[in-house]
C-alpha cells in the first residue's frame, strides 16, 4: 500500500502543479510552443537514456521510431477527429481521443523497437549503431512513398490537441518509468549489461531479453513523443524525422552524462533553449533575420565537434552516472552508484588493465 | 535480354566505385577495430578539393591528361592529410578508452565534417567552407560511347571508373601482402599490443593506414562525383554508410570481401532503381545490411571468431 502511495507521489504533485501552469500561461503562447518543443525532447532524451545510457547499447535511430508515433497517431487523430465521445464534453473527449492516439501511436512505435531490436541487439556496439541508423532511414522511406502518409509533402491537419498540460504529464510519466527501471532488479540487470555483457550473461542474465525489452520501453516513449509533437505541429512531415534528428538526441544524452536520467533532462533543456534563446535575442537586438537563421545552421556543426571534444576531454557529460535524486538532501543511504560506461577505465583505484 | 545486360553492367560500375570506399572503412576497421564514421565525409571533401582543384586549372587545362591526374593527386593528398589530422587528433587519444568513445567522436566527427560544409563561408574572397547548394562536378573527363553491342552501352567513364578502382585494388592487394608495411598493417590488426612489443612502430602504421584509406576515398569520390552526380555536402554520408554496408556485407576486415560487397550493392541498387523503384533505393541497402546481419553476420568471406575475455 506504502508503495502504491509512494509511486503516485509524483504524479499527485504534478498534476495540479502542470494545471496551474496551464492556466497561467494561457496568454503566452509563444513560451507554451517552447516549452513543448523542451518537453518533446526530454521525452526523447530520457527515452534514448534507458537504451544508450543504461543498456549501453549504442542507437542512432530513435527519429525513426519517434516518426512512427507521429503519423500513426496522427493519422488516428484525423480519422478519429470527426467523433466525440457522447457522454463527455468535446474538449475531455478530444483528450481522451488524443491519449488514446498517443498509446496507439507509441504501441505501434513499441513494435517496431521489438521487430529491430529482436535480430539486432544480438549485434555489438558499430553494428547496432549503423542498424540503428538505417532502420531509421527505412522508416523515413516507408513513409515518404507511402499515399496514407502524405508521401514526401507530410501528413498535414491534425488536429492541435497537445497542451502544456499534457505535454509535460507524458514528460512526468517517462521520467518516473525510467527511475523505476533504474531502481529495480530489472535495471540492474540492464547495468549489469553496460558494465560487462559477458559477465551479466554468465551470471545468469538473458541479455538478449534485457536489451530487446529496454529498446521496446525506449521506442515507446520515442512514438509517444512523437505523437505529442505531431499534435502541436499539425504537420508532420518526413524531414522532421532525419539522421540529424536522432543526432541531437544523441548530443544530448552523451552531453548529459550516458546513464544519467537527471543528465538527459538538464542537457535536453539547455541544448534546446540554447538556439532558441540565441535566435530570439540575436533578431531582437540586430533585427537581423538572417543573423538569426545562422544559428541554426552553426548547431549542426557545433554539435559534432561538441561530440568529439566531450570525448577527448569529459566523456562522462555532465552528471556521469549520477542522478539528481542520489546528491545531497535527497540522497538515502545506498550503493555507491557504478563508474559511467564511457569513463571505467579511468575510475580511481580500479585493477590495472590486463594485457590480453 | 540486352536491358539485363546494361543494368548489370552500370551496376558493376556503381559498385567499384563503393568498393574504392569500402576499402579504407576496412582496412581502418582492420588496424583499429573501429568503424570510421567519418570516411564517407572524407570523400565529400575530398570532391570539394578536386572540384575546386578543376575550376582553378579552368576547362581546357583540367581536361587533360596531366590535369585529371593533377585533379585526383591533389584531392588524394590533401584527404590523407585530412584523415592524418582526424586519427592523430580525435582518433588516438581514446585508443584504450572504451569503444563506445571512440564510437561517439567518430559518430561526431562525421558530424561536423559534412555540417560545417553546408555552411557558407569565405576568408578574403577566398571561398573556404562552400555551402548547402549542391554543384555539378567540373566535365574534366567528356562524355564518351566507347562501345555499343546491340542496345548495350559502354561509356568512356564507366571503363574508366573500373580500370582505375582494379588497378588502385591491386595496388592496395600487393601493400597488404606483398610489402614489409603491409606485414605491419597485418600484424597490428592480429594484435597491436604485441605488435608493438616486437617493435612495429604501431602508431605510424595506423597512421599511415588511415591516410591510405583516406587517400583512396578521395579518388572514389572524384571518380562518383564526375558521373552525373552533384556535389553537395551532405553526399558523404550516403555513399559513406552505402559502402559501409557493402564492407560488412563483404565481411568487414577482408579486402577482396569489400569489393565482392561493393559489387554486389551495386548491383542490387540498379536493379532496384532500373525496374521501377527508384524511391526505394536507399531502404534496399540497409534492408540488405540487415539481412546479411541476420544471416551472416560475419559477412561473406568473414570468419566467425571467438572473442578473447
Amino acid at each position: 500500500m506504502g508503495g502504491v502511495i509512494r509511486g503516485l507521489l509524483p504524479f499527485a504533485v504534478a498534476v495540479p502543479v502542470l494545471a496551474a501552469l496551464q492556466v497561467l500561461t494561457a496568454d503566452a503562447p509563444f513560451l507554451v510552443i517552447l516549452s513543448l518543443t523542451v518537453g518533446v525532447n526530454i521525452v526523447l532524451a530520457v527515452s534514448l537514456n534507458i537504451v544508450n545510457g543504461m543498456t549501453g547499447q549504442f542507437s542512432i535511430g530513435h527519429a525513426g521510431f519517434m516518426a512512427v508515433g507521429a503519423y500513426v497517431g496522427g493519422v488516428l487523430s484525423k480519422v478519429t477527429s470527426e467523433y466525440g465521445i457522447s457522454f463527455l464534453p468535446e474538449v475531455v473527449s478530444d483528450q481522451v481521443l488524443f491519449a488514446l492516439s498517443l498509446v496507439v501511436g507509441g504501441a505501434v512505435a513499441a513494435l517496431f523497437g521489438f521487430v529491430v531490436g529482436l535480430p539486432s541487439l544480438r549485434l555489438k556496439g558499430d553494428y547496432l549503431a549503423i542498424v540503428t541508423l538505417g532502420f531509421g532511414e527505412i522508416i523515413r522511406v516507408v513513409v515518404q512513398n507511402t499515399e496514407l502518409f502524405g508521401k514526401a509533402l507530410g501528413l498535414s491537419g491534425v488536429p492541435a490537441r497537445t497542451t502544456l498540460f499534457s505535454c509535460w504529464l507524458v514528460v512526468v510519466v517517462v521520467v518516473v518509468v525510467a527511475k523505476r527501471i533504474h531502481d529495480s532488479s530489472h535495471g540492474r540487470a540492464l547495468l549489469a549489461i553496460r558494465e560487462d555483457e559477458i559477465a551479466a550473461e554468465a551470471m545468469g542474465v538473458n541479455t538478449t531479453a534485457y536489451k530487446v525489452r529496454s529498446f521496446v520501453v525506449a521506442s515507446f516513449f520515442a512514438g509517444v513523443a512523437g505523437g505529442v509533437f505531431a499534435h502541436y505541429q499539425s504537420i508532420v512531415a518526413p524531414s522532421s524525422f532525419t539522421y540529424v534528428k536522432s543526432m541531437e538526441v544523441v548530443v544530448m544524452i552523451v552531453a548529459g552524462g550516458l546513464g544519467s536520467t537527471t543528465g538527459a533532462i538538464v542537457a535536453a533543456v539547455f541544448l534546446t533553449l540554447l538556439p532558441e534563446g540565441l535566435r530570439s535575442v540575436l533578431l531582437a537586438v540586430t533585427g537581423d533575420g538572417a543573423l538569426a537563421q545562422k544559428v541554426e545552421q552553426i548547431r549542426m556543426p557545433l554539435y559534432g565537434l561538441l561530440l568529439v571534444v566531450l570525448m577527448l576531454l569529459r566523456p562522462q557529460g555532465l552528471f556521469g552516472t549520477r542522478e539528481l535524486w542520489d546528491m545531497g538532501p535527497f540522497r538515502k543511504k545506498r550503493a555507491p552508484s557504478p563508474p559511467s560506461p564511457l569513463s571505467s577505465s579511468a575510475s580511481p583505484g580500479a585493477a590495472p588493465e590486463v594485457v590480453r | 535480354m540486352s536491358d539485363l545486360l546494361q543494368h548489370v553492367l552500370n551496376g558493376l560500375a556503381a559498385g567499384t566505385i563503393y568498393a574504392l570506399v569500402a576499402l579504407g572503412y576496412t582496412m581502418v576497421y582492420g588496424v583499429l577495430k573501429l568503424i570510421n564514421f567519418a570516411h564517407g565525409d572524407v570523400m565529400m571533401v575530398g570532391v570539394y578539393v578536386g572540384y575546386a582543384s578543376a575550376k582553378q586549372m579552368g576547362r581546357d587545362t583540367s581536361s587533360s591528361f596531366l590535369g585529371v591526374t593533377l585533379v585526383f593527386l591533389l584531392s588524394m593528398a590533401m584527404c590523407a592529410a585530412l584523415g592524418f589530422l582526424i586519427e592523430r587528433f580525435a582518433y588516438r587519444p581514446l585508443r584504450d578508452k572504451p569503444k563506445l568513445t571512440a564510437l561517439i567522436t567518430a559518430i561526431g566527427m562525421s558530424f561536423f565534417l559534412s555540417y560545417s560544409f553546408q555552411l557558407e563561408a569565405s576568408l578574403g574572397g577566398l571561398t573556404v567552407l562552400p555551402g548547402a547548394a549542391p554543384r555539378a562536378f567540373p566535365d574534366v573527363i567528356t562524355s564518351q560511347v566507347w562501345l555499343i553491342i546491340g542496345d548495350v552501352v559502354v561509356s568512356n567513364k564507366q571503363v574508366i571508373s573500373v580500370v582505375v578502382a582494379l588497378a588502385l585494388m591491386g595496388g592496395l592487394q600487393f601493400l597488404v601482402f606483398r610489402t614489409r608495411f603491409g606485414m605491419a598493417m597485418r600484424a597490428v590488426s592480429f594484435d597491436h599490443r604485441t605488435a608493438g612489443l616486437m617493435g612495429i612502430p604501431v602508431d605510424r602504421v595506423i597512421a599511415l593506414t588511415f591516410m591510405l584509406g583516406s587517400a583512396l576515398a578521395a579518388g572514389a569520390g572524384i571518380l562518383y562525383a564526375i558521373k552525373d552526380t552533384l556535389v553537395q555536402p551532405l553526399m558523404g554520408v550516403t555513399v559513406g554508410l552505402k559502402a559501409f554496408v557493402a564492407a560488412v556485407i563483404g565481411g568487414i576486415g577482408h579486402v577482396p570481401g569489400a569489393v565482392v560487397g561493393s559489387l554486389c550493392l551495386g548491383l542490387v541498387e540498379e536493379f532496384v532503381v532500373g525496374y521501377g523503384g527508384s524511391t526505394w533505393r536507399d531502404a534496399v541497402a540497409f534492408g540488405f545490411l540487415i539481412a546479411v546481419l541476420l544471416f551472416r553476420p560475419e559477412g561473406i568471406f568473414g570468419r566467425v571468431t571467438a572473442e578473447k575475455v
